[in-house]
């Protein structure tokens, strides 16, 4: 896999502070599941934060901390975390983690919501105030041209899309905001699945498309 | 740098490990002024030796193998003091902070046969344990993480040979890449480690243009692949 888009390195700033919400984390993290570039670049900054921590001033703790967590260890004993089992699908693997948990499945299988106009979206619950989706977007069919009111950022998943800022692969990650009108195509020989993060609806140029749009939830 | 030369880090005792005078102080300012240099002694040796392990990383392997409480007293020791520090710093308040130290304690001792010494340091691998249970409790949200072990996920690719760093010197050098950015790049970083706010966030609280904030941010990682003696 050759990816060309990443995240910007803010964001990845974002993600290894803490900062970043949910929904764009999963984004993040599901790109560094198939990026080995950008885990690089994250170790080095969790190598920054942990050196940050170590240089701290040695704060004074509680009295009898240490005795305190040892008691409960030793009562809480051998609960020791197991490494999560991996996921049991059914089907085929063909999401990555994090992302395939949260969706629960493989492509095929997902209760997609028919959206029309060649777009199938799944909606994924996530305790941020955004919104993460896997958009489906039939071979050589648009995407509406849309700018955003917030940001927006893409992980292709399967398939190929392309727009006026170039061609987005499986693993490339494409950042935009208000800043950019953008009409997205899925290439033509292959569904382009997405995993797509905004903060705000998105805004379409096409009237007909915004009058809908309501009650198709994008 | 030299593809001859390796930098071994002089690993020194508990008791002896640097630390700078505490000074307070709030905002930027205090922010910046808080962070010890992270510079370590070094000295180049002859990259046919094998560099010593960090004591930390000992310990917790020390702890995975053989469940030891003195491994794990000295970790908690050195460790739990200043992750206190560096939740506080962030705006919890005392109790709040060590509930989240005895937290990531519990982490450390529950997860330490997942601990990789040639992944990361202690204190790499120890930051990341308590930044997510910072997440947890500030916000009840969970932080997405890559699965090493997922059948999808892309492994590194093998190393060229050539300059290979260890774990632990290329984290030292990024450290001293940190200590000597610009104070205005500085201020950027450690307001993102320590109060865990998007860039964006951090650009309204300096009353800086959001532009500002990435270029400095962008700037302070130009700074830091340079100290790895890559091409920026």
């Amino acid at each position: 896999m050759s990816i060309d888009h990443h995240p910007s390195e803010e964001r990845l700033l974002d993600y290894v502070s803490g900062g970043l919400g949910e929904s764009w984390s999963l984004a993040v993290a599901t790109h560094l599941a198939l990026c080995p570039k950008c885990r690089n670049t994250v170790a080095r900054l969790e190598a920054m934060g942990g050196g940050m921590m170590d240089a701290a001033e040695p704060a004074t703790l509680a009295d009898n901390s240490f005795d305190a967590l040892w008691a409960r260890l030793e009562s809480e004993e051998d609960e020791a975390d197991s490494m999560p089992a991996i996921a049991g699908h059914a089907g085929k693997i063909d999401l990555p983690e994090p992302l395939r948990s949260y969706v629960g499945g493989s492509v095929d299988a997902l209760p997609w919501q028919n959206m029309g106009l060649g777009v199938r979206q799944l909606l994924i619950p996530t305790a941020d105030q955004s919104t993460a989706r896997l958009l489906c977007v039939a071979a050589g069919r648009p995407v509406p041209e849309h700018t955003h009111r917030g940001e927006e950022v893409t992980l292709v998943l399967q398939g190929a899309f392309r727009d006026s800022t170039g061609i987005y692969a499986a693993g490339d990650f494409q950042e935009a905001d208000e800043t950019v009108l953008h009409q997205p195509h899925a290439e033509k020989d292959r569904d382009c699945i997405c995993l797509a993060v905004t903060d705000a609806p998105l805004k379409f140029r096409n009237l007909a498309f915004r009058l809908v749009q309501p009650f198709i939830g994008i | 740098m030299d593809g001859c030369f390796v930098i071994e880090r002089e690993a020194a005792p508990v008791s002896e490990r640097p630390t700078s005078p505490h000074r307070k102080g709030s905002g930027v300012e205090g922010a910046v002024a808080a962070v010890a240099p992270m510079r370590l002694a070094r000295r180049v040796v002859d990259k046919d030796r094998e560099s010593v392990l960090d004591e930390f990383e000992d310990l917790i392997v020390a702890i995975a193998r053989k469940r030891d409480r003195a491994a794990f007293r000295a970790l908690f020791d050195h460790f739990a003091p200043r992750l206190k520090t560096f939740f506080m710093r962030g705006g919890l308040d005392p109790a709040a902070a060590e509930e989240i130290v005895q937290e990531t304690m519990v982490k450390v001792w529950r997860k330490a046969d997942q601990f990789d010494p040639a992944k990361a340091k202690a204190s790499t691998w120890i930051f990341s344990i308590g930044r997510n249970l910072r997440v947890d409790f500030l916000r009840k949200e969970k932080r997405p993480q890559p699965d090493f072990n997922d059948p999808m996920f892309v492994p590194d690719p093998e190393p060229d040979g050539f300059e290979v760093l260890s774990v632990a010197q290329e984290a030292d050098l990024v450290r001293e890449a940190f200590d000597a950015l610009p104070p205005d790049q500085k201020a950027v970083m450690t307001l993102a480690f320590y109060e865990e706010k998007p860039h964006s966030e951090i650009a309204s609280e300096l009353g800086l243009p959001l532009g500002t904030v990435k270029s400095r941010i962008r700037l302070a990682f130009q700074r830091i692949r340079s100290g790895l003696g890559e091409s920026v």
